[in-house]
Protein backbone atom coordinates (compact mmCIF):
# COMPACT_ATOMS: atom_id res chain seq x y z
CA UNK A 1 0.00 0.00 0.00
CA UNK A 2 1.09 3.19 -0.88
CA UNK A 3 0.68 5.43 2.02
CA UNK A 4 3.00 3.48 3.27
CA UNK A 5 5.77 3.57 0.81
CA UNK A 6 4.82 6.98 0.14
CA UNK A 7 5.26 7.53 -3.50
CA UNK A 8 4.39 10.55 -5.23
CA UNK A 9 5.53 12.46 -1.86
CA UNK A 10 9.10 12.38 -1.55
CA UNK A 11 10.42 14.78 -4.17
CA UNK A 12 13.67 14.38 -5.81
CA UNK A 13 13.81 10.74 -4.60
CA UNK A 14 14.03 9.45 -8.04
CA UNK A 15 16.99 8.94 -9.99
CA UNK A 16 17.58 7.85 -14.02
CA UNK A 17 21.01 6.75 -15.27
CA UNK A 18 22.54 7.83 -11.68
CA UNK A 19 21.10 11.40 -12.03
CA UNK A 20 18.73 13.01 -9.54
CA UNK A 21 15.36 14.35 -10.94
CA UNK A 22 12.98 15.42 -8.63
CA UNK A 23 9.40 14.74 -9.24
CA UNK A 24 7.53 18.07 -10.04
CA UNK A 25 5.34 19.44 -7.34
CA UNK A 26 4.18 22.89 -8.91
CA UNK A 27 5.34 25.32 -5.77
CA UNK A 28 3.38 28.32 -6.81
CA UNK A 29 4.55 31.79 -5.15
CA UNK A 30 2.29 34.16 -4.65
CA UNK A 31 2.39 37.70 -4.50
CA UNK A 32 -0.07 39.69 -2.00
CA UNK A 33 -1.95 42.42 -3.89
CA UNK A 34 -4.27 44.68 -1.59
CA UNK A 35 -7.89 43.62 -2.05
CA UNK A 36 -10.98 46.05 -1.88
CA UNK A 37 -13.67 45.96 0.50
CA UNK A 38 -15.80 45.10 -2.57
CA UNK A 39 -13.46 42.38 -3.81
CA UNK A 40 -12.16 40.57 -0.60
CA UNK A 41 -16.61 40.45 -0.03
CA UNK A 42 -16.64 38.36 -3.44
CA UNK A 43 -14.20 35.99 -2.56
CA UNK A 44 -15.87 35.21 0.75
CA UNK A 45 -18.77 34.14 -1.54
CA UNK A 46 -18.93 30.07 -1.84
CA UNK A 47 -18.97 28.52 -5.46
CA UNK A 48 -18.38 25.19 -7.00
CA UNK A 49 -16.55 24.43 -10.14
CA UNK A 50 -17.34 21.06 -11.95
CA UNK A 51 -14.34 19.27 -13.22
CA UNK A 52 -14.87 16.09 -14.00
CA UNK A 53 -11.09 15.12 -14.76
CA UNK A 54 -9.37 11.89 -14.26
CA UNK A 55 -7.05 11.47 -11.62
CA UNK A 56 -4.68 9.89 -13.88
CA UNK A 57 -5.13 12.25 -17.16
CA UNK A 58 -1.15 13.68 -16.48
CA UNK A 59 0.21 10.58 -16.56
CA UNK A 60 -2.39 9.38 -19.32
CA UNK A 61 -1.59 12.21 -21.53
CA UNK A 62 2.45 12.36 -20.90
CA UNK A 63 2.36 7.81 -21.85
CA UNK A 64 0.39 8.78 -24.75
CA UNK A 65 2.59 11.06 -25.91
CA UNK A 66 5.25 8.24 -25.14
CA UNK A 67 3.79 6.08 -27.65
CA UNK A 68 3.50 8.36 -30.13
CA UNK A 69 7.11 8.97 -30.17
CA UNK A 70 8.21 5.56 -29.87
CA UNK A 71 5.90 4.23 -32.37
CA UNK A 72 7.90 7.40 -34.74
CA UNK A 73 11.28 5.47 -34.00
CA UNK A 74 9.60 2.38 -35.26
CA UNK A 75 10.30 0.65 -31.66
CA UNK A 76 7.82 -2.53 -30.08
CA UNK A 77 8.08 -1.60 -26.52
CA UNK A 78 7.14 -4.03 -23.19
CA UNK A 79 5.93 -3.06 -20.05
CA UNK A 80 7.67 -6.33 -18.21
CA UNK A 81 5.73 -6.56 -14.90
CA UNK A 82 5.59 -9.09 -12.13
CA UNK A 83 6.50 -9.68 -8.33
CA UNK A 84 9.89 -9.41 -7.38
CA UNK A 85 11.61 -12.65 -7.77
CA UNK A 86 9.87 -13.73 -11.03
CA UNK A 87 12.51 -14.03 -13.16
CA UNK A 88 12.18 -10.29 -14.99
CA UNK A 89 15.98 -9.67 -15.43
CA UNK A 90 16.83 -13.35 -16.47
CA UNK A 91 14.23 -13.50 -18.91
CA UNK A 92 14.60 -10.28 -20.38
CA UNK A 93 18.95 -10.95 -20.65
CA UNK A 94 17.46 -14.37 -22.38
CA UNK A 95 15.16 -12.39 -24.77
CA UNK A 96 17.78 -10.60 -25.97
CA UNK A 97 20.47 -13.06 -26.31
CA UNK A 98 18.81 -14.95 -28.16
CA UNK A 99 17.33 -12.47 -30.53
CA UNK A 100 20.60 -11.20 -31.36
CA UNK A 101 21.23 -10.69 -35.26
CA UNK A 102 17.58 -10.48 -35.65
CA UNK A 103 15.98 -7.49 -33.01
CA UNK A 104 17.86 -4.96 -31.04
CA UNK A 105 16.82 -4.98 -27.47
CA UNK A 106 17.36 -2.25 -25.31
CA UNK A 107 16.13 -2.01 -21.67
CA UNK A 108 14.47 0.78 -19.08
CA UNK A 109 15.25 -0.98 -15.59
CA UNK A 110 13.44 -0.01 -12.28
CA UNK A 111 13.88 -0.73 -8.70
CA UNK A 112 13.66 1.30 -5.42
CA UNK A 113 17.26 0.77 -5.15
CA UNK A 114 20.58 -0.58 -6.23
CA UNK A 115 21.71 -0.72 -9.68
CA UNK A 116 22.32 -4.18 -10.05
CA UNK A 117 19.68 -5.32 -12.25
CA UNK A 118 21.18 -2.29 -14.72
CA UNK A 119 24.86 -4.36 -14.39
CA UNK A 120 23.78 -7.73 -15.02
CA UNK A 121 21.93 -6.78 -18.51
CA UNK A 122 25.56 -4.34 -19.17
CA UNK A 123 27.81 -7.21 -18.64
CA UNK A 124 25.28 -8.99 -21.53
CA UNK A 125 26.01 -6.13 -23.54
CA UNK A 126 22.63 -4.75 -23.88
CA UNK A 127 22.23 -1.33 -23.74
CA UNK A 128 20.79 -0.17 -20.14
CA UNK A 129 18.97 2.53 -18.27
CA UNK A 130 18.73 1.89 -14.25
CA UNK A 131 15.40 3.93 -12.89
CA UNK A 132 15.74 3.71 -9.15
CA UNK A 133 12.21 5.64 -7.83
CA UNK A 134 13.65 6.20 -4.31
CA UNK A 135 10.23 5.16 -2.51
CA UNK A 136 8.25 5.13 -5.25
CA UNK A 137 6.58 1.84 -5.83
CA UNK A 138 5.53 2.14 -9.48
CA UNK A 139 7.08 3.53 -13.12
CA UNK A 140 5.40 6.42 -14.48
CA UNK A 141 5.34 7.79 -17.87
CA UNK A 142 7.44 10.71 -16.84
CA UNK A 143 10.12 8.67 -15.76
CA UNK A 144 10.09 6.52 -19.02
CA UNK A 145 10.31 9.85 -20.97
CA UNK A 146 13.21 10.93 -19.01
CA UNK A 147 14.95 7.34 -18.84
CA UNK A 148 14.42 6.75 -23.06
CA UNK A 149 16.36 10.02 -23.94
CA UNK A 150 19.55 8.27 -22.15
CA UNK A 151 19.27 5.30 -24.82
CA UNK A 152 20.39 5.72 -28.56
CA UNK A 153 16.83 4.70 -29.90
CA UNK A 154 17.62 4.71 -33.33
CA UNK A 155 19.81 1.98 -32.83
CA UNK A 156 16.70 -0.41 -31.03
CA UNK A 157 14.12 -2.33 -32.49
CA UNK A 158 12.35 -3.35 -29.16
CA UNK A 159 12.63 -1.35 -25.86
CA UNK A 160 12.07 -3.77 -22.66
CA UNK A 161 10.40 -1.29 -19.71
CA UNK A 162 11.52 -3.83 -16.81
CA UNK A 163 8.94 -2.02 -14.08
CA UNK A 164 9.40 -2.13 -10.25
CA UNK A 165 8.83 -6.36 -8.63
CA UNK A 166 5.24 -5.18 -7.83
CA UNK A 167 1.67 -6.60 -9.18
CA UNK A 168 -0.56 -3.57 -7.76
CA UNK A 169 0.64 0.12 -7.96
CA UNK A 170 2.26 -0.88 -11.49
CA UNK A 171 -1.32 -1.87 -12.87
CA UNK A 172 -2.89 1.72 -13.17
CA UNK A 173 0.02 3.78 -14.88
CA UNK A 174 0.35 3.36 -18.66
CA UNK A 175 3.92 3.46 -20.20
CA UNK A 176 3.05 4.57 -23.32
CA UNK A 177 3.97 0.53 -24.37
CA UNK A 178 2.53 -1.54 -26.99
CA UNK A 179 2.31 -4.82 -25.07
CA UNK A 180 1.77 -5.41 -21.19
CA UNK A 181 4.24 -8.66 -20.53
CA UNK A 182 3.05 -10.12 -16.53
CA UNK A 183 5.40 -12.76 -15.40
CA UNK A 184 4.21 -15.23 -13.29
CA UNK A 185 6.75 -18.22 -12.01
CA UNK A 186 6.16 -21.66 -11.15
CA UNK A 187 7.43 -21.09 -7.64
CA UNK A 188 4.97 -18.55 -6.54
CA UNK A 189 1.67 -21.03 -6.33
CA UNK A 190 -1.07 -21.25 -9.39
CA UNK A 191 -3.23 -18.82 -7.28
CA UNK A 192 -1.86 -15.46 -8.20
CA UNK A 193 -3.49 -14.24 -10.88
CA UNK A 194 -6.45 -14.54 -8.39
CA UNK A 195 -4.83 -12.64 -6.13
CA UNK A 196 -4.05 -9.67 -8.36
CA UNK A 197 -6.28 -9.83 -10.32
CA UNK A 198 -6.28 -5.88 -11.50
CA UNK A 199 -2.57 -6.53 -13.01
CA UNK A 200 -3.49 -10.36 -14.47
CA UNK A 201 -6.48 -8.68 -16.47
CA UNK A 202 -4.80 -5.64 -17.60
CA UNK A 203 -2.02 -7.84 -19.76
CA UNK A 204 -1.79 -8.32 -23.28
CA UNK A 205 0.80 -11.37 -22.65
CA UNK A 206 1.53 -13.61 -19.49
CA UNK A 207 4.68 -15.48 -19.71
CA UNK A 208 4.96 -18.45 -17.03
CA UNK A 209 8.56 -18.47 -16.08
CA UNK A 210 10.97 -20.89 -14.37
CA UNK A 211 8.96 -23.83 -15.98
CA UNK A 212 12.23 -26.11 -15.39
CA UNK A 213 11.32 -25.46 -11.73
CA UNK A 214 7.85 -26.75 -12.01
CA UNK A 215 8.14 -30.50 -10.36
CA UNK A 216 10.00 -29.07 -7.65
CA UNK A 217 7.64 -27.05 -7.15
CA UNK A 218 4.83 -28.96 -6.93
CA UNK A 219 3.23 -26.58 -9.58
CA UNK A 220 -0.10 -27.27 -10.56
CA UNK A 221 0.29 -26.70 -14.23
CA UNK A 222 -3.37 -26.92 -15.52
CA UNK A 223 -4.86 -24.97 -12.38
CA UNK A 224 -2.34 -22.20 -12.75
CA UNK A 225 -3.32 -22.04 -16.53
CA UNK A 226 -7.16 -22.04 -15.72
CA UNK A 227 -6.44 -19.52 -13.09
CA UNK A 228 -4.77 -17.37 -15.74
CA UNK A 229 -7.30 -17.57 -18.89
CA UNK A 230 -10.27 -16.70 -16.10
CA UNK A 231 -8.35 -13.13 -15.13
CA UNK A 232 -6.63 -12.61 -18.21
CA UNK A 233 -9.41 -13.73 -20.75
CA UNK A 234 -7.91 -11.86 -23.58
CA UNK A 235 -3.88 -12.60 -23.21
CA UNK A 236 -1.41 -14.68 -24.86
CA UNK A 237 0.56 -17.43 -22.39
CA UNK A 238 3.56 -18.51 -23.05
CA UNK A 239 5.44 -21.06 -21.06
CA UNK A 240 9.25 -21.32 -20.81
CA UNK A 241 12.32 -21.17 -19.01
CA UNK A 242 14.64 -18.55 -19.97
CA UNK A 243 17.56 -20.76 -17.40
CA UNK A 244 17.39 -23.80 -20.17
CA UNK A 245 15.54 -22.13 -23.16
CA UNK A 246 12.84 -24.52 -23.18
CA UNK A 247 9.83 -22.58 -24.57
CA UNK A 248 11.46 -19.60 -25.85
CA UNK A 249 11.21 -19.82 -29.24
CA UNK A 250 7.72 -19.43 -29.68
CA UNK A 251 7.62 -16.00 -27.36
CA UNK A 252 10.86 -15.18 -29.98
CA UNK A 253 8.52 -15.96 -32.47
CA UNK A 254 6.29 -13.72 -31.55
CA UNK A 255 8.11 -10.91 -30.66
CA UNK A 256 9.93 -10.94 -33.78
CA UNK A 257 6.23 -10.57 -35.28
CA UNK A 258 4.52 -7.87 -33.57
CA UNK A 259 7.70 -5.95 -34.13
CA UNK A 260 7.17 -6.26 -37.62
CA UNK A 261 3.18 -5.05 -37.16
CA UNK A 262 4.79 -1.74 -35.59
CA UNK B 1 -1.81 1.32 -4.21
CA UNK B 2 -0.57 4.38 -5.00
CA UNK B 3 -3.29 6.27 -3.52
CA UNK B 4 -0.76 9.60 -1.93
CA UNK B 5 -0.01 9.89 -6.07
CA UNK B 6 -3.13 9.84 -6.56
CA UNK B 7 -4.60 12.01 -4.01
CA UNK B 8 -1.70 14.84 -5.03
CA UNK B 9 -2.86 15.00 -8.00
CA UNK B 10 -6.65 15.50 -6.94
CA UNK B 11 -5.66 18.19 -4.47
CA UNK B 12 -3.27 19.63 -7.50
CA UNK B 13 -6.09 20.37 -9.48
CA UNK B 14 -8.34 21.37 -7.14
CA UNK B 15 -5.93 24.18 -5.89
CA UNK B 16 -5.39 25.28 -10.05
CA UNK B 17 -9.07 25.43 -10.50
CA UNK B 18 -9.74 27.84 -7.04
CA UNK B 19 -6.57 30.02 -7.92
CA UNK B 20 -7.86 30.42 -11.61
CA UNK B 21 -11.32 31.44 -9.88
CA UNK B 22 -9.74 33.80 -8.03
CA UNK B 23 -10.73 31.88 -4.79
CA UNK B 24 -8.46 31.90 -1.63
CA UNK B 25 -9.40 28.58 -0.14
CA UNK B 26 -10.54 24.78 -1.08
CA UNK B 27 -13.56 23.57 1.35
CA UNK B 28 -14.21 20.70 0.02
CA UNK B 29 -13.36 18.18 -2.95
CA UNK B 30 -15.82 15.57 -4.69
CA UNK B 31 -14.26 12.53 -6.05
CA UNK B 32 -15.88 10.18 -8.45
CA UNK B 33 -14.16 6.58 -7.57
CA UNK B 34 -14.99 3.39 -9.52
CA UNK B 35 -15.38 0.24 -7.39
CA UNK B 36 -12.50 -1.58 -9.95
CA UNK B 37 -10.40 1.78 -10.30
CA UNK B 38 -7.77 -0.14 -7.94
CA UNK B 39 -7.95 2.45 -5.21
CA UNK B 40 -9.49 1.80 -1.48
CA UNK B 41 -11.12 4.87 -0.51
CA UNK B 42 -9.72 4.48 3.14
CA UNK B 43 -6.15 5.21 1.75
CA UNK B 44 -7.28 7.75 0.00
CA UNK B 45 -8.99 9.93 2.88
CA UNK B 46 -6.02 8.84 4.69
CA UNK B 47 -3.64 10.29 1.99
CA UNK B 48 -5.39 13.62 1.58
CA UNK B 49 -4.96 15.12 5.26
CA UNK B 50 -1.21 14.42 4.36
CA UNK B 51 -1.08 15.87 0.85
CA UNK B 52 -3.39 19.06 1.98
CA UNK B 53 -1.43 20.20 4.33
CA UNK B 54 0.10 23.70 3.34
CA UNK B 55 -1.83 24.10 0.54
CA UNK B 56 -4.89 26.20 -0.10
CA UNK B 57 -6.74 22.71 0.77
CA UNK B 58 -5.87 22.21 4.02
CA UNK B 59 -8.67 21.68 6.30
CA UNK B 60 -10.90 20.97 3.45
CA UNK B 61 -13.35 17.64 3.24
CA UNK B 62 -13.45 14.73 0.99
CA UNK B 63 -16.60 13.44 -0.28
CA UNK B 64 -16.02 10.41 -2.60
CA UNK B 65 -19.00 9.16 -4.40
CA UNK B 66 -17.97 5.31 -5.19
CA UNK B 67 -19.13 4.09 -8.59
CA UNK B 68 -20.28 0.46 -8.84
CA UNK B 69 -18.64 -1.49 -11.82
CA UNK B 70 -20.97 -3.01 -14.41
CA UNK B 71 -20.69 -4.97 -17.64
CA UNK B 72 -22.68 -4.93 -20.57
CA UNK B 73 -23.27 -9.02 -21.78
CA UNK B 74 -24.26 -9.60 -25.37
CA UNK B 75 -25.81 -12.15 -24.80
CA UNK B 76 -28.51 -10.92 -22.53
CA UNK B 77 -27.99 -7.34 -23.70
CA UNK B 78 -28.07 -5.96 -20.52
CA UNK B 79 -25.93 -5.12 -17.73
CA UNK B 80 -24.98 -6.49 -15.12
CA UNK B 81 -22.91 -5.40 -11.57
CA UNK B 82 -19.32 -7.56 -11.59
CA UNK B 83 -17.52 -7.24 -8.04
CA UNK B 84 -14.26 -8.27 -9.46
CA UNK B 85 -12.13 -9.27 -12.92
CA UNK B 86 -13.63 -12.02 -14.05
CA UNK B 87 -16.66 -10.61 -15.63
CA UNK B 88 -18.95 -13.72 -15.63
CA UNK B 89 -22.74 -12.73 -16.16
CA UNK B 90 -24.48 -13.52 -13.47
CA UNK B 91 -27.29 -15.02 -15.29
CA UNK B 92 -25.74 -16.73 -18.55
CA UNK B 93 -22.48 -17.04 -16.96
CA UNK B 94 -20.58 -15.78 -20.15
CA UNK B 95 -17.18 -13.66 -19.60
CA UNK B 96 -18.10 -10.04 -20.60
CA UNK B 97 -15.37 -8.19 -22.20
CA UNK B 98 -16.97 -4.85 -22.25
CA UNK B 99 -16.18 -3.03 -18.94
CA UNK B 100 -18.78 0.06 -18.98
CA UNK B 101 -17.81 1.43 -15.73
CA UNK B 102 -16.01 0.69 -12.16
CA UNK B 103 -12.43 2.25 -13.58
CA UNK B 104 -13.42 5.89 -12.53
CA UNK B 105 -11.09 8.13 -10.84
CA UNK B 106 -11.94 11.43 -11.25
CA UNK B 107 -12.37 15.05 -9.61
CA UNK B 108 -15.94 15.88 -9.92
CA UNK B 109 -16.29 19.01 -8.91
CA UNK B 110 -14.46 21.48 -5.82
CA UNK B 111 -16.26 23.93 -3.65
CA UNK B 112 -14.14 27.44 -2.85
CA UNK B 113 -14.04 30.65 -1.60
Amino acid sequence: MCQECGCGLGGGGVKIGGHSHGHEHGHDHHHSHGHDHHEHEHAQSKQTVNLNRSLMEKNDRLAERNRGFFRAKKLLVLNVVSSPGSGKTTFIRETAAQLAGRLRLGVIVGDLATDNDAARLKIAGIPVVQITTGTVCHLDAEMVSKAAAQLDLDKLDVLVIENVGNLVCPADYDLGEDLRVVLLSVTEGEDKPLKYPPMFHSADVAVVTKCDMASAAGFNRELALANLKRVSHHARIFELSAKTGDGMKAWLDFLVKQRAAV
Amino acid sequence: MHEVSVMAEAVRLAVDAAKSSGASRVLALRLRVGTLSGVVPDAMRFAFDVVCRDTMAAGASLEIESVPAACWCATCRAEFECTDFFNECPRCHNVSGELRRGRELEIASVEMN
